[in-house]
């Protein structure tokens, strides 16, 4: 536990976090922009699980292995996104996600 | 002095987090991120949970930051740009995120956390083995074989995703 800092100190920083990556989900078009977006709330997800654990229930470990296994889906999910982003680059122009629409209707 | 270093991580993770998603530069944006998980990592080891800081240096900054960077260096140039952002979607998405972060922080700060003073338990690395191979109360064998289950399926589906471009071209 941090001397002088509450478990609202962190959370406000992790909830800033997770808006911005919100933000940058809504405003960019390029894929791999999007996919770090997607890290960006992701990690801040992981700081919430961290510090509920800490703070209020100090005797479990709930939260620390919740953390520990969402780094490691978010690991996988990042190799698939790359794994499809540059499939999709090399049968399309580009990869900004409104050129990528051939299965939308 | 633990304050001090408190909100220097913080302030390094807002200030990083804000250049991730404005700069117009993709590489630069990757590099920011790795700024942001670095300052998390940070943070984690502050909480003294230190192997779960290690992991987030090890799996987040090292392995997806460079998995980005490399998929960036195949898809863009070096000196490619992105496109700015348009004034009326920035405004838009802006203000949703503002009013999102507004009505989250608020109900945050309204409420009223109790931390708990129990004692806390002992996070080595041995007992965090223990627990992830043990199936008592507590135990996390299943979640443990779920996921060594799903990043074989993530492997092979990567390999196959990337590959059959190849044959059909």
């Amino acid at each position: 536990m941090i001397e002088g800092i509450g478990v609202t100190d962190i959370l406000v920083v992790s909830t800033a976090m997770f808006f911005v990556g919100v933000f940058g989900f809504l405003v960019r078009k390029n894929l791999i922009t999007l996919l770090m977006s997607i890290e960006l709330i992701l990690n801040s997800v992981n700081i919430n699980f961290v510090v509920f654990n800490k703070y209020l229930y100090p005797d479990m470990l709930q939260g620390y292995m919740f953390s520990l296994f969402s780094i490691g889906i978010a690991a996988a999910e990042a190799a698939i996104a790359i794994a499809i982003i540059l499939n999709v680059f090399r049968r399309m122009s580009g990869i900004n996600s409104d050129q990528v629409n051939t299965m939308k209707y | 002095m633990e304050r001090l270093i408190f909100y220097m991580l913080a302030a390094v993770i807002l200030i990083f987090s804000v250049l991730t998603v404005t700069s117009r530069k993709i590489l630069r944006a990757a590099v920011y991120l790795l700024f942001v998980l670095v300052a998390t990592a940070g943070f984690y080891f502050f909480l003294e949970y230190n192997f779960l800081a290690a992991v987030q240096l090890t799996v987040y900054s090292g392995g997806i930051v460079v998995l980005i960077i490399f998929a960036v260096l195949l898809t863009a140039h070096l000196d490619h740009k992105l496109e700015p952002i348009r004034l009326g979607r920035g405004v838009l998405s802006g203000l949703l995120a503002t009013v999102g972060a507004g009505v989250v922080i608020y109900a945050i700060r309204s409420y009223d956390f109790q931390p708990s003073s129990a004692e806390p338990i002992d996070f080595s690395i041995e007992m965090i083995g223990t627990k992830l191979l043990s199936y008592g109360d507590y135990g996390y064998v299943l979640p443990f074989e779920v996921i060594s289950v799903l990043l074989v399926a993530a492997m092979i589906a990567a390999i196959i995703i990337a590959k059959r471009s190849i044959s059909n071209d």
